[in-house]
């Protein structure tokens, strides 16, 4: 990995919230960068995150179902570029409120053109808003490419450590 | 966890001259600011002239500068030149590993291990040099 190099495809978008006909394009970038397609999974997710009928007072944006959970994409017009998933979660493990991404994922022809990083910039404006100072993420310890992005925003290993047993 | 002295070096030596990647740095100011010995970094920067991280430059003024990609660099790249993180992991056994007592103890070992890899393979030296910047 020491010196390798790729061009970044540069594309206008804007970041809002995922509308129902994103899904599709949602499970097609995820099937890309994980070769599983997940239809049920992501359809559920956009249930439980942005399915609500259109707020007159939201600027012609789709609201999310609640004001701290953001299921965002980067669009340009119809074409999805890439998406990222996160709530405000509260006293789980003991934690204060706090922010927890849960998905990002970015069309490879569009990687390290910045898309990435203004969805979670973005996300991260989404939870100050909302009042939290902290956002975390949790990550296979061996998918070291996002969790290179994710220590290039500054994100070190908190207090917390995951546990687990074979049953 | 601690590093060895070379790998220390290859570290200092190597955001020193990342985070300025025009500049043109001696062994001899590199080494005076971590306080290490001249003779030590510079063959530290062999090593890492060898795998294209840096490159001698000749002449007046010169010196040593960075030739790699700092945000695809991480800090393992670098720390495995010199020494390995893993041993267990890489088959490096001792004496009463074969036993229970011994597999049990190679398993808490290792699980510090992969953590600490996992933790040197995520951090690129652009993000190194970024977290440098947050301390100053």
């Amino acid at each position: 990995m020491i010196n390798s190099q790729t061009r970044p495809v540069e594309r206008k978008y804007v970041i809002r919230l995922a509308k129902a006909s994103d899904i599709p394009q949602v499970i097609a970038i995820d099937a890309e960068n994980t070769g599983l397609s997940k239809g049920e999974y992501w359809e559920d997710l956009f249930q439980h995150y942005n399915n609500r009928i259109p707020d007159d007072n939201d600027c012609g944006q789709l609201k999310s179902v609640k004001q701290h959970r953001f299921f965002l994409v980067a669009s340009d017009g119809d074409t999805v570029l890439g998406f990222i998933i996160g709530e405000v979660r509260a006293w789980e493990f003991g934690s204060p409120p706090c922010g927890w991404v849960f998905a990002i994922s970015v069309r490879n022809q569009f990687r390290q053109s910045g898309v990435g990083d203004t969805l979670f910039e973005t996300l991260n404006e989404r939870f100050r808003k909302v009042g939290v100072t902290k956002v975390r993420t949790m990550l296979a310890r061996d998918h070291t490419l996002i969790m290179s992005f994710f220590r290039s925003h500054g994100m070190m290993a908190g207090p917390f450590i995951q546990l687990e047993k074979d049953l | 966890m601690k590093l060895q002295k070379a790998t220390r070096c290859a570290l200092f030596a190597i955001m020193e001259l990342a985070a300025g990647p025009d500049r043109q740095l001696s062994a001899n100011e590199i080494a005076e600011k971590y306080g290490i010995s001249t003779n030590h970094l510079a063959k530290v920067l062999r090593s890492l002239g060898r795998v294209g991280l840096v490159e001698a430059v000749r002449g007046a003024g010169g010196g040593y500068r960075f030739s790699g990609n700092r945000r695809r660099t991480t800090l393992l790249d670098v720390i495995q030149l010199f020494e390995t993180i893993d041993p267990i992991r890489h088959g490096e056994r001792e004496d009463g590993d074969d036993t229970a007592e011994g597999k049990a103890l190679c398993q808490v070992l290792m699980e510090i291990e992969d953590t600490a890899r996992a933790t040197f393979s995520s951090i690129t030296l652009d993000t190194m040099i970024k977290l440098v910047d947050r301390n100053r």
